[in-house]
């Protein structure tokens, strides 16, 4: 087994991928999404499926925020930029997605001005040290970085911080996953729930993929191991003819979640009638922006927001990689026209992404070898 | 920006009762504790930080381990750091 003398314990490490192996029924074959990017990167940075049987295939979920922000967001984005006094700040990831009319750094070098910031409270704090420019936050992100934003916004309130605003992207992980479940294109076995975003949400959420859908869900952490147990916890339930939410990452995951974070966001924004998610189009109510009562701290309320609709480039196939109908190298531009430095696609921007992950890390892996022997 | 990084609480300042000073892989910064109400947190303890903010709680082994995921993932790692070295939320 290559990898597995780098897992902290090797020997629960195989003694695991037997006792997966030893789950899957005869003759059938297994398919589990990773909904999250950070599996994603620990699965081809470990070489993970190589431990895993034949029968069983993990598929790539939308868990990227980048990934899943659209061309017209960008696009909107830039827009804002451009006008008179103003500071974009985002997160270092955002300044390399492609919009239809360029990225943040292509805007930066016609003029706008586009600062990285580390945290929301570091946008706030440029609109303070600059009273006279009007900086913008672009917030990105699922339910992780969501209460930073709103409590980015409750200061911004409390100390009257007027010039300070937010461009609000903030998507949320359940409708995502339903928009999944009910595509016809793919036909799952069970879900590897999100570590990070379940810190927040907690497990209760995911009730309906067992519930509604009869499928297992195991929320993991980000190690190879805490991955292998999340599969053989899925397999555990079909074999078992069981279908629940199961917490393997309780040492960071309440089951409750974060009551303090979902409140703050609650308090200051609201779910939208519909979101466009870059390659799944349009899923209702899956996104937020703000409260009514935020409207003065509201980018898309201050500024003239063009809204306008942006068709990904053909040879793009983000979408299918999002969904996990292909797998990244699948991609026609994978590696040739689309490649970390020069990405045509959201999903080769992020370290999160699952073709910047496999461009990486998992060129090497089983399957690549496998389709290679084939030809 | 998803990437949880473990830092150890070294000060909790009196002055400012929504930070906490944090250590970082050896970077000392201020990181907002806000959202950790009802958590007993004092110098020593252990927690996740996403985007400057203490999203959880967490014990040692847990941070090494999250330590060792990040580290093992290079460069994305690298960027998060760098911009973590440049935050300045405690000024101001």
């Amino acid at each position: 087994m290559r990898f597995v003398d780098e897992y902290r314990d090797a020997g629960t490490a195989r003694a695991l991928a037997a006792e997966v192996a030893a789950l899957c029924e005869p003759g059938r074959r297994y398919k589990f999404m990773e909904v999250c990017g950070g599996h994603t990167h620990t699965i081809y940075k470990h070489g993970l499926e190589d431990h895993l049987p034949e029968a069983v295939t993990l598929v790539h979920g939308p868990g990227c925020p980048v990934c899943v922000i659209p061309m017209g967001r960008v696009d909107d984005a830039i827009h804002i930029a451009g006008q008179p006094d103003v500071i974009m700040t985002s997160f270092g990831d955002m300044t390399r997605v492609p919009g239809g009319r360029g990225s943040f750094q292509d805007a930066a070098a016609r003029g706008a001005d586009i600062r990285v910031v580390y945290s929301p409270l570091d946008a706030l704090k440029i609109a303070r040290d600059n009273p006279d420019r009007r900086v913008v936050f672009m917030a990105i992100g699922f339910e992780t970085t969501a209460p930073s934003t709103a409590m980015t916004l409750l200061r911004a309130e409390a100390e009257g911080v007027a010039n300070f605003s937010v461009f609000c992207n903030h998507v949320t992980i359940i409708p995502a996953i339903k928009a999944i479940l009910e595509s016809p294109d793919l036909r799952l076995d069970g879900f590897i729930g999100p570590g990070h975003v379940s810190t927040v949400i907690g497990c209760r959420p995911y009730g309906f993929i067992a519930e509604q859908y009869g499928k297992p869900l195991v929320v993991a952490g980000f190690e190879p191991l805490d991955v292998l147990q999340a599969v053989h916890a899925c397999l555990r339930q079909l074999a078992e003819g069981r279908a629940e939410v199961e917490n393997q990452y309780s040492r960071v995951v309440p089951w409750d979640g974060n009551p303090k974070a979902l409140a703050v966001i609650g308090q200051t924004m609201e779910l939208r009638p519909h979101f466009e998610w870059r390659g799944l189009g349009f899923i209702s109510h899956s996104a937020l922006r703000l409260r009514e009562r935020y409207a003065a701290f509201d980018a898309e309320r201050i500024f003239d927001v063009p809204g306008g609709r942006v068709a990904d480039p053909k040879a793009c196939q983000c979408g299918e990689v999002l969904k996990g109908v292909l797998k990244p190298w699948e991609c026609k531009v994978f590696g040739t026209a689309c490649t970390p430095e020069t990405p045509i696609g959201t999903c080769m921007v992020s370290s999160e992404g699952a073709c910047a992950a496999y461009y990486n890390f998992g060129r090497f892996s089983r399957e690549r070898v496998r389709e290679a022997t084939r030809r | 920006m998803c990437l949880g990084i473990p830092g150890e609480i070294v000060e909790m300042p009196v002055d400012r009762p929504d930070l906490a000073q944090v250590d970082v892989s050896g970077v000392r910064r201020a990181v907002n504790i806000g959202l950790l109400e009802g958590e007993e947190l004092a110098p020593g303890d252990w927690i996740l930080i996403h985007v400057g903010f203490a999203l959880s709680k967490i014990d040692e082994v847990e941070a090494k381990a999250a330590l060792d995921f990040l580290e093992s993932i290079g460069q994305a790692y690298e960027d998060e750091m760098a911009a973590l070295r440049e935050s300045m939320i405690d000024k101001g």
